[in-house]
């Protein structure tokens, strides 16, 4: 939303702060991106030296959380305004589902 | 330019729906539909009486008595019940909020086709060898073991129009977030508004464990999976955690619209604003949120364990607390108004004495250890029906009479509305309020009969009479519907005179494109604000321009009907059938095949050009 480029002649947009916030965003986009291919090689890393799998696949499922929050929040632009109400239902989402799993895990299955 | 003037030929008008994309058109047709299958499920509930009338009773069989009682079950709940609150939501929402339409027309459409295909298949199996007979809840380890095709078409016939409902629940939630008028703020938005807002994102998330559920039912009885198979290694409990993971929010899916409707009604015919707004705003969201933590109170006697049973048992009692807020609310809302009796107005008023009663019974069955005693006797079939007839039922019968006048433009007559009406309050508590007696007497649900001497005679006699005064009172509603179309008294805007919200701002029924300038919305009850200020109608927020609308399309209906014919498919793989395989790909090739076409095929609508709005100005097209 917040990265229209600047057209036309619209004296009202600020090019200067326009430019300094996409700096800023494209610092973000290439810290996270360098963090996310850090945590694939870990990843990869875990899986290769071979430690018990009761560590490893907890470890894994956590990182790719990890990844998908940096996804939608420096790749998909939920980390700007106006994705209050996308961000609400997310996170029901993930809530609903989350409950699912334990009640499974916990009274279903063991 | 009303298009309602125009004369048209019987089989114009019917292209005219099957093609349409209009809101209200679409909500004209779910209350077609809903109703429809009303009075086919209340012919179901009368067989269900008339063969518990008397002792050892052969007006059915037992085997068809099963048939029956599913699709009572089924067809009341996925069939009328949604639809019917459906109709409501489509045909008032979008003018509540000042919109234009809702913000996906054609999914809309789409949305209302995939249930009637659903809802169709789902009554197709009493042609082909047997309806299902599983209960409504359809439990693993009973269909799995269903000699018939009946499951096949319960699992297949819910799954379609399962997504027509979850495409309604998304699009409603759209357009509430992105189509409101220029100043609807969600603390403005009219109480109905915001339980469909509600009720939008409980459909959101409890669809999905339903489809779930119900594809591996497909897979187990169609296609040789074991997922609820225990002799296989599956385990038939997940199937309960499932359908009760939708089934509990889906009732509050039912509840939550209900109270949106009387919310209105008591503000409307109080002619005051209504009780603490924002905590009925609040109860609704916590109602909502606390829907989805209370499924296992429907399994207490699956032996969960006293931990999981405790947990849900509290869980369950706290929803009586907003609950409680809503009641009071309405309550304060009467005290000291300028109350009129209307047919609305009796059944919002019959609605909170009946639903309190259920609400009662439902903490009663909320005590785990109380539960092993009332689970499976007539004491919870008294309960739910307390809710769901006393709730929802008496919401929709009171909606139909408020918002006739708008979907319509004519109003049913007060007479026979009040005739119904108290022809029902008197049926319903007769057939349902004994029946408690009858549960904690011993009477097990779902038997098909019972023997003389046990002392069930008198009440089960009593019950079945209450059952016929409601079929009475139906059928005194379908001569009043009937009558009333046939008179056809046009009506001005605000029928009912007290109107509050922007609905009543406009014609009756409003024009094909709702506003022609969407107004300015200055605080709750918009509408009541402005007459309250001497105004005869709303504030434009825009000046008078070209009008963007969708073209009507065929699609919708060809890519339902190709599911339709691919649940065909399916039923004919699982009966290991020549026909199945072919069946199923030529009913997915017409639905990708349309998909594919209404992708390519651009469609960017039409405009209504300002000139032609402003022709038709004397005639009361304001906005």
């Amino acid at each position: 939303m917040a990265n229209h480029q600047p057209t036309s002649g619209n004296p009202r947009v600020d090019i200067e702060y326009r430019r300094k916030k996409n700096k800023e965003e494209m610092k973000h986009q290439v810290t996270s991106f360098s963090l996310m291919i850090f945590l694939t090689l870990i990843a990869f890393f875990a899986v290769g030296y071979g430690y018990s799998h009761w560590f490893i696949a907890p470890f894994i499922i956590l990182l790719a959380v990890i990844q998908v929050i940096f996804q939608l929040y420096y790749f998909m632009h939920m980390s700007h305004k106006g994705h209050e109400a996308p961000s609400l239902f997310l996170y029901s989402g993930v809530t609903v589902g989350a409950i699912t799993v334990l009640a499974f895990s916990t009274i279903i299955w063991w | 330019m009303s298009t309602l003037a125009q004369k048209k030929g019987f089989g114009a008008t019917l292209w005219d729906y099957l093609t349409t994309v209009d809101h209200k058109k679409i909500a004209i047709l779910y209350l077609i539909a809903g109703g429809f299958f009303f009075l086919v499920g209340g012919l179901e509930a009368m067989v269900i009486r008339i063969q518990l009338a008397i002792p050892n009773n052969d007006f059915v069989s037992a085997g068809f008595y099963n048939e029956v009682l599913t699709m009572h079950g089924t067809t009341m709940i996925f069939l009328a019940a949604m639809p019917l609150v459906f109709a409501f939501m489509n045909a008032v929402m979008p003018l509540q909020i000042g919109a234009r339409d809702v913000a996906f027309p054609f999914v809309n459409a789409l949305g209302f086709w995939l249930f009637f295909f659903g809802g169709v298949f789902l009554n197709m199996s009493w042609f082909l060898g047997g309806a299902p007979d599983a209960g409504w809840t359809s439990y693993a380890s009973l269909a799995l073991e269903s000699p018939t095709n009946g499951i096949d078409f319960y699992a297949l016939g819910l799954q379609i129009s399962g997504a027509g409902t979850l495409m309604g629940g998304i699009n409603f939630l759209v357009t509430i977030i992105n189509m409101r008028a220029p100043g609807m703020t969600y603390m403005r938005m009219p109480m109905f508004t915001w339980s469909t807002f509600v009720t939008s994102a409980l459909i959101l998330f409890a669809f999905p464990p339903l489809t779930v559920g119900l594809f591996l039912m497909i897979f187990d009885r169609m296609f040789g999976s074991n997922f609820f198979d225990a002799s296989a290694g599956g385990n038939t409990i997940i199937w309960e955690h499932l359908f009760w993971i939708f089934g509990h929010p889906e009732v509050y899916i039912l509840i939550l619209p209900a109270f949106g409707i009387f919310s209105e009604i008591f503000a409307i015919f109080s002619r005051k604003r209504l009780f603490g707004y924002s905590s009925m705003v609040f109860a609704t969201v916590l109602i909502g949120f606390l829907g989805f933590m209370v499924w296992a109170h429907h399994m207490f006697t699956t032996g969960l364990g006293p931990i999981a049973n405790a947990i849900f048992a509290v869980a369950t009692m706290a929803i009586g607390v907003p609950t409680g807020i809503k009641i009071f609310n309405w309550l304060f809302t009467m005290w000291g108004g300028s109350i009129t009796f209307t047919t609305p107005m009796l059944y919002a008023i019959a609605f909170i004495p009946s639903f309190v009663m259920g609400g009662v019974t439902g903490i009663m069955v909320a005590s785990a250890a109380a539960d092993y005693q009332f689970h499976d006797t007539y004491f919870v079939v008294a309960h739910f029906h307390y809710v769901i007839v006393g709730g929802v039922v008496f919401a929709i019968l009171a909606g139909t009479h408020l918002y006739w006048p708008k979907m319509f433009g004519t109003m049913l007559n007060e007479f026979l509305g009040k005739i119904t009406f108290w022809l029902f309050l008197i049926g319903f508590h007769l057939t349902f309020f004994i029946q408690h007696f009858l549960g904690v007497w011993g009477m097990p649900r779902r038997i098909f009969t019972f023997l003389p001497d046990q002392g069930f005679e008198t009440s089960n006699m009593v019950s079945t009479i209450g059952a016929f005064f409601m079929a009475v009172a139906v059928i005194v509603m379908l001569i009043n519907v009937i009558m009333t179309s046939i008179k056809n008294e046009r009506v001005g805007n605000d029928p009912w005179g007290d109107g509050r919200t922007l609905e009543w701002s406009i014609p009756s029924p409003p024009p094909f494109y709702n506003f022609k300038q969407l107004p300015l919305v200055r605080g709750l009850d918009a509408y009541w604000i402005e007459k309250m200020d001497g105004k005869k109608g709303m504030t434009p927020a825009e000046p008078l321009g070209d009008i963007h609308m969708p073209n009507s399309s065929f699609v919708p209906v060809v890519i339902s009907f190709g599911l339709f014919v691919a649940a065909f498919g399916a039923v004919g793989i699982g009966d290991k059938e020549a026909y199945g395989i072919p069946v199923l790909v030529i009913g997915f090739l017409i639905t990708f095949g349309s998909m594919f076409f209404r992708s390519v095929k651009d469609d960017h609508g039409f405009h209504i050009h300002k000139e032609d709005l402003m022709n038709d100005d004397d005639k009361g097209g304001k906005a």
